[in-house]
C-alpha cells in the first residue's frame, strides 16, 4: 500500500499533496491556537511529517520537514509573522524540530528501501521454487522415456545373441512406447510456449461439433480401451465457428485426463449443447466422469501451469489443463471444473460464438 | 522387384537414413539429397517416380523448391512438415503437392501415402467405374452403389463424392473443394462443405461417427480413402 502510493503518484502530484497537507494541518492548528500552545503544534506537525515519510518519496518528505519548520517559525513561534525567533529556547527547539523531522524522514525512507529489497528477494525465491518444480517434473517426464530409449537401444546394439527374440521384440516395443510419450510431452511444451508467447490466435471456421467430438474419441481409441465413453448432442445443434484444431486439443486433453485419472471401467460422458443469449449464442460442452472428483479447494488451481494434485500418480507435467484453459481463452471462452453430487468431476466449456443453422434446413 | 524410384530431399541425416531403410525394405530404389539445390539437380537427372520433400531445408525453403519442381515435374510429391503448421501444409497442397506427412510420422502411414500417390501416377486414364471396397461409383450412369445397392444422392452430394473418388487417397483442401463444387464465389462458405460432408457420411459410411472413407484432415481438408 505504501509502495503503491509512492509508485502510482507522479512526482509533481506528490509535492502538491505534501504542500497541501502541511498547509492544511497548519491552518487547523492556527485556528485552534487559542486552545493549544505552539509547542503542541510542533508535535502535530511532526506527526504529519512522519506520516508523509511513510507514504512518499524522500524529496517531498524533506520538503515537508523544511516547510513545516518554516511555517511553525513564521506563524506560531512568538513573535508571530516573522522568521525572527524571540528566545534562545525557541531557537534550539526550532533547530531540533528541523533536525529530528529530517532524520525521521531519512530513516523511514531507508526502512522502506530495505523492505522493498526483502520483498523482491522473496519474489525471486518464489520464482526459483516454481522453476524447481517445473524442472523436476519436466526432467522426470522427459528423462524417463529417454532413458528407456537409450537403455533399450544399447541392449539391442550390444547384443551378442544373448537376448531372446521375445525380449528383443519387447525392447523394441518399449522404445516405441517411450517415443510416443516423449512426443506427447514435447507437443505439450510446444503448445505451452505458443500460448506463453501469445502467438496463438484462434482461426475460427464453421465446425460440425459431432465431427469434432467423434474425431477426438476416435483418436483416443487406445487410451479409452478400458473406459465407457458416451457422447450426446442437443437436438438441432447448429454449426459453430470454432478453431477445429485447437478444440481437438482441448477435448483430447480433457478426455485423456479423465481416462488417466479414473479407474478402469469408469464412464466418461460428453455432452455438446447450446446456450441462447439475447444477441449471441454460446457453445457449451460438458465432460463428466464418475471417478472420485477433485478436492473441493483445488478446483481452481488445477488450471494453473505445472499444478499437480497432491498424491497424484506419476506421469504428467501439469501442463494439460493449463493448455485447455489457454486454448479456450483464445476463443474468448471459459472453462470451469466442478464436482458432481454423485461423485466424479465435470469440466464445462462455454464459448460465445457465431452459429449457422443451414445444417438443419431441408436440403435441395 | 523394384516398386519405383523415390527421391528424398531432407537435410536431416537421421531422417534420410530412416527413410532409406524403410523404403529399401519395401523394394523401392532410394536416392537422397541433403539440400534443395542438390534435390532439384537429382530430380532433373533421375526423374524419380515420387519425391519426398522436407519443407524446412537449409538453403532454400521447401515451398520454393516445390514451385520450381512443379514447373516441369508431373509425378507425385509428398511433403514432410513439422506439427502445428496447417497453413504451411495448405500452401504446399495448393502449390501442387500431392500429400503431406507430419513429423514424427508412423512408417505404416508413410507407406500408405506413397502407394496411394504412386497409384495416381499410373492411373491417369479415365475409368468410368471406380471401385472402393463396399462403394462403387459409375461415372457415366452417375450412380453410386453401396454393398451393391443403389444409394440416393442429391446432385451436389454426387458431385462432391465423385470429386473425392477421382482423387482417391489424396487430401483435398477446403478451398479446393468449395471452388470445385460450389464455384469460386463460395470459396469462404465452408458451412456448406460441413453440412454436405455430414450428409454424405450418413449415406456412405457404415458408422458416420467413425468414418472409414471420408477422413477429416484437421485444419486442412478431407481425404477420401477407397481401399484400406
Amino acid at each position: 500500500m505504501k509502495q503503491f502510493i509512492a509508485n502510482k503518484t507522479s512526482k509533481t502530484n506528490q509535492y502538491l499533496i505534501v504542500i497541501g497537507l502541511i498547509f492544511g494541518i497548519s491552518a487547523i492548528c492556527y485556528f485552534l491556537s487559542g486552545f493549544i500552545g505552539y509547542k503542541v503544534t510542533a508535535f502535530v506537525l511532526f506527526v504529519t511529517v512522519s506520516i508523509i515519510a511513510m507514504l512518499f518519496d524522500i524529496f517531498p518528505v524533506l520538503l515537508s520537514a523544511l516547510l513545516s519548520a518554516l511555517i511553525w517559525d513564521f506563524f506560531f513561534i512568538p513573535p508571530h509573522f516573522t522568521l525572527h525567533v524571540g528566545s534562545t529556547e525557541d531557537m534550539i527547539m526550532l533547530l531540533m524540530y528541523f533536525v529530528i523531522a529530517s532524520v525521521n524522514a531519512v530513516l523511514t525512507y531507508k526502512i522502506r528501501q530495505i523492505a522493498k529489497v526483502a520483498r523482491e528477494e522473496e519474489e525471486k525465491a518464489n520464482a526459483v521454487k516454481l522453476y524447481n518444480i517445473l524442472f523436476n517434473s519436466l526432467s522426470h517426464e522427459l528423462r524417463t522415456p529417454i532413458s528407456t530409449i537409450i537403455g533399450a537401444a544399447d541392449n539391442l546394439l550390444n547384443d551378442k545373441n544373448k537376448i531372446s527374440e521375445n525380449n528383443k521384440r519387447e525392447l523394441i516395443y518399449e522404445i516405441s512406447q517411450a517415443s510416443l510419450r516423449l512426443n506427447k510431452q514435447v507437443e505439450n511444451l510446444l503448445n505451452m510456449s505458443r500460448l506463453e508467447s501469445g502467438i496463438i490466435k484462434s482461426k475460427k471456421d464453421w465446425c460440425d461439433v459431432h465431427e469434432l467430438v467423434h474425431s477426438v474419441i476416435n483418436q483416443l481409441d487406445d487410451v479409452l480401451k478400458k473406459h465407457k465413453v458416451k457422447a450426446t448432442f442437443s437436438d438441432n445443434l447448429p454449426l459453430f465457428k470454432l478453431d477445429f484444431g485447437l478444440m481437438q486439443q482441448v477435448l483430447n486433453n480433457l478426455i485423456s485426463n479423465a481416462a488417466t485419472y479414473t479407474p478402469d471401467g469408469s464412464t466418461i460422458l460428453i455432452h455438446a449443447g447450446i446456450k441462447k443469449g439475447n444477441s449471441i449464442e454460446t457453445f457449451v460442452l460438458n465432460i463428466e466422469d464418475n471417478g472420485t472428483g477433485f478436492p473441493e479447494n483445488e478446483t481452481e488451481k488445477v488450471f494453473e501451469k505445472f499444478y499437480r494434485l497432491k498424491d497424484s500418480k506419476t506421469g504428467g507435467t501439469g501442463l494439460g489443463l493449463s493448455i485447455v484453459r489457454g486454448f479456450v481463452e483464445a476463443h474468448n471462452g471459459l472453462v470451469t471444473l466442478s464436482n458432481l453430487p454423485t461423485g466424479g468431476a465435470r469440466f464445462t466449456i462455454e464459448i460465445p460464438t457465431e452459429t449457422s443453422y443451414i445444417n438443419n434446413q431441408k436440403n435441395e | 522387384m523394384n516398386s519405383g524410384e523415390i527421391l528424398v530431399i531432407d537435410d536431416e541425416v537421421q531422417i534420410r537414413k530412416l527413410l532409406e531403410i524403410t523404403l529399401q525394405s519395401n523394394d523401392f530404389v532410394v536416392k537422397e539429397a541433403g539440400t534443395g539445390k542438390e534435390g532439384l539437380q537429382m530430380a532433373a537427372n533421375h526423374s524419380p517416380d515420387l519425391i519426398i520433400l522436407d519443407l524446412g531445408l537449409p538453403d532454400e525453403s521447401g515451398h520454393s523448391i516445390l514451385k520450381k519442381l512443379r514447373e516441369w515435374y508431373t509425378k507425385s510429391i509428398i511433403i514432410l512438415s513439422v506439427q502445428s503448421s496447417e497453413e504451411d501444409i495448405v500452401t504446399a497442397l495448393d502449390n501442387g503437392a500431392n500429400d503431406y506427412l507430419i513429423k514424427p510420422f508412423r512408417t505404416g502411414e508413410l507407406l500408405a501415402r506413397i502407394r496411394s500417390s504412386l497409384r495416381h501416377n499410373s492411373s491417369e486414364e479415365d475409368n468410368s467405374i471406380i471401385d472402393c471396397d463396399d462403394l462403387q461409383l459409375d461415372l457415366i450412369a452417375r450412380t453410386v452403389k453401396k454393398n451393391n445397392e443403389i444409394i440416393k444422392l442429391t446432385g451436389t452430394e454426387y458431385t462432391l463424392l465423385s470429386l473425392f473418388a477421382k482423387n482417391e487417397g489424396k487430401v483435398l483442401t477446403h478451398q479446393y473443394l468449395l471452388k470445385q463444387v460450389w464455384g469460386p464465389v463460395h470459396i469462404t462458405e465452408s458451412q456448406y462443405l460441413r453440412v454436405y460432408i455430414a450428409q454424405l457420411r450418413k449415406k456412405i459410411e457404415n458408422d458416420p461417427n467413425r468414418p472409414t472413407h471420408l477422413i477429416t484432415e484437421s485444419g486442412v481438408g478431407y481425404r477420401f480413402v477407397g481401399k484400406n
